[in-house]
């Protein structure tokens, strides 16, 4: 082993210096990412940092106005009601995926016949878009020519034809409920990598030792899962803050401007009202919030996996 | 006798865990077959809820044919789909396989710096840099264009599909290389013939979810794409959706549906060890 590397590490030196000129064109190779990401996303970035110090209006002339757009922020009530929804949403619909995906995840970890044929059904509408997925639950949840409502009246569970849409507490867990069938099965499969990346030999030395289930789960499962458990986090909760296609698509923030999240708030402001400084504004307020998040999560992932 | 009964009890075991696994994937598919199915319908049935799903008065395609009345039909919008994801394909493939050669194969000044700065633009939210976005079209000249749209989208794939490309590069033996150079390959036939055949897998898996984010891209579209015959199927149908056209005629709304699933569904079931593959390179590291 040594001789071999006493013997290639000068080679590999000469052949580098040989190549010095060479391993310039790398830069090459990278440069349309570069441009593009430069372009379509540093440079915009830039750009909205500059924009929100200004009133912007979609025509006519644009004039620094200082940090006006983020005073008008802290009275903006509406906004700190569409933040306020979206954390409530968010909170909600990670609790449920979680506790539908977990079980799942278990279930489709252990091997058996038609395995595949489950994971393949459970993880189906992950595939499918947000904006399909909302376009069909809108149709299901119709009051008159859906599913949901028809069919209870059908049977006989409800007196009239209820429309699910009309009051806040039915819509809003209708989204939930579409949003956790959508997502779901996309949780499960992040989940059961971190299943399968337990050793089976602990879990069968455990047992020996007389672990129950529930011990095991508690001792051995939850705590070799835990960065998986803090991936599958992140990309719930960031995705869940940034909602936007559901609450657009079947409620269009309704009932009464309840479902307004803050990308909706941000859009509204944008390209509805065209006040593209303050929407810029609104949109570091977001950007600052989501980054934050990420770091915080980041930090949990970058904690060694094990038992304490 | 204690065989037999333990035996009886682990196929009891077995019904109950099938039975439980068969009514959850009925209750994760039924949704979608609901929608294909009552697609079928005529458009006198369509109007009635979707009981039973299939249809009771004969087959028929009438809600794709009254799909095709509104707006600018069916088939232009579905066309610029096709145009974006395709292209967004393509070219997230040619600047993700290029970008991975280059930082697995090459040492270069900012080298770590670039890498770490396209990685990174996955923790900002692309929804806050829209309105800007739009400005830069509009300056660059792209703005209201398809090829617009597919330039953003591209550049959205990009710290997903350089991550998957560089991994595969490093994941080609150097000797390969070193062999190949002896037999006087230079850089770009060394890339084409040596290096695409081992990291094709990892193309594949890039290409699919190129397409599928593209294909199911809502919000950029709809800010981004403000002419009617430039929408993309989901922009189209939720303006029909929203009663834009007049009467929302729900039949018309499933065929839609129907159709903006189809391709993500047949892709998925065709190429799923690519999907899964994906994600698990993205959940491990």
């Amino acid at each position: 082993m040594t001789t071999i590397a006493a013997t290639s590490a000068p080679a590999r030196r000469r052949k580098l210096v040989g190549a010095g000129r060479r391993q310039w064109i790398g830069l090459l190779y990278v440069a349309p990412a570069v441009a593009l990401v430069v372009v379509f996303f540093i440079v915009p970035l830039g750009m909205t940092a500059w924009m929100s110090l200004h009133n912007w209006p979609l025509m006519g002339e644009h004039y620094l106005i200082g940090l006006d757009n983020y005073w008008a922020i802290l009275r903006d009530t509406r906004f700190w009601n569409a933040l306020k929804f979206t954390g409530y949403y968010t909170v909600i619909v990670t609790i449920a995926i979680f506790v539908v995906a977990f079980p799942l995840a278990l279930f489709i970890e252990r091997p058996r016949q038609m395995t595949g044929f489950y994971r393949t059904s459970f993880f189906m509408p992950a595939v499918i878009g947000f904006a399909s997925a909302s376009l069909l639950w809108s149709w299901l949840l119709n009051v008159d020519s859906g599913l949901f409502s028809p069919a209870t009246f059908e049977l006989g569970l409800t007196e009239k034809k209820v429309n699910l849409l009309a009051t806040f507490q039915p819509a809003f867990w209708s989204i939930i409920a579409m949003v956790v069938w959508k997502v779901a099965g996309f949780t499960m499969i992040i989940l059961m990598t971190g299943l399968q990346s337990i050793p089976p030999d602990l879990q069968e030395a455990a047992m020996i030792d007389g672990a129950g289930p529930l011990a095991r789960f508690r001792a051995i499962t939850l705590p070799l899962m835990r960065r998986t458990l803090a991936l599958a986090l992140i990309l719930s909760v960031a995705g869940s803050v940034l909602a936007f296609d559901q609450f657009y698509i079947i409620l269009r923030g309704g009932p009464r401007n309840q479902t307004l999240t803050a990308v909706y708030w941000i859009f509204n402001q944008s390209f509805v009202s065209f006040k593209l400084g303050y929407g810029a504004a609104l949109s570091m307020v977001l950007l600052v919030i989501l980054v934050a998040l990420s770091l915080i999560q980041l930090r949990l992932l970058r904690q060694p996996e094990g038992i304490d | 006798m204690a065989q037999a009964r333990s035996r009886k009890r682990r196929i009891g075991m077995q019904i109950a865990e099938h039975s439980t696994g068969i009514v959850a994937s009925l209750l994760f598919l039924a949704p979608i077959v609901w929608t294909v199915l009552s697609a079928f319908k005529p458009a006198q049935e369509s109007r009635q809820p979707p009981l039973p799903p299939w249809p009771t008065t004969g087959f028929s395609v009438e809600n794709y044919a009254t799909l095709n009345t509104f707006g600018d039909g069916l088939w232009l919008p579905a066309q610029n789909s096709i145009y974006v994801s395709v292209m967004t394909v393509v070219l997230s493939v040619i600047v993700s396989v290029l970008a991975g050669y280059g930082f697995s194969r090459f040492r270069f000044p900012l080298k770590n710096l670039l890498f770490v700065v396209i990685l990174s633009t996955i923790m900002i939210p692309f929804q806050s840099i829209l309105t800007p976005i739009f400005l830069v079209l509009t300056k660059i000249g792209l703005h209201n264009t398809l090829t617009g749209l597919v330039c953003v989208y591209v550049t959205l794939q990009l710290p997903f599909s350089i991550f998957m490309m560089r991994n595969a590069f490093d994941a080609v033996p150097r000797e390969i290389e070193e062999a190949a150079r002896m037999d006087g390959a230079n850089n770009v036939t060394m890339l084409l013939r040596v290096m695409l055949p081992l990291v094709w897998p990892g193309i594949v898996t890039i290409a699919l979810f190129a397409f599928l984010g593209a294909w199911n891209e809502f919000l950029a579209a709809l800010v981004l794409m403000t002419d009617q015959s430039k929408f993309t199927l989901p922009i189209m149908m939720t303006a029909l959706q929203s009663g834009r056209f007049g009467a929302i005629d729900w039949g018309a709304v499933q065929a839609g549906v129907t159709v903006m699933m189809s391709p993500c569904l047949v892709l998925f079931l065709l190429l799923q060890r690519f999907y899964i593959r994906g994600l698990m390179a993205g959940a491990v590291k």
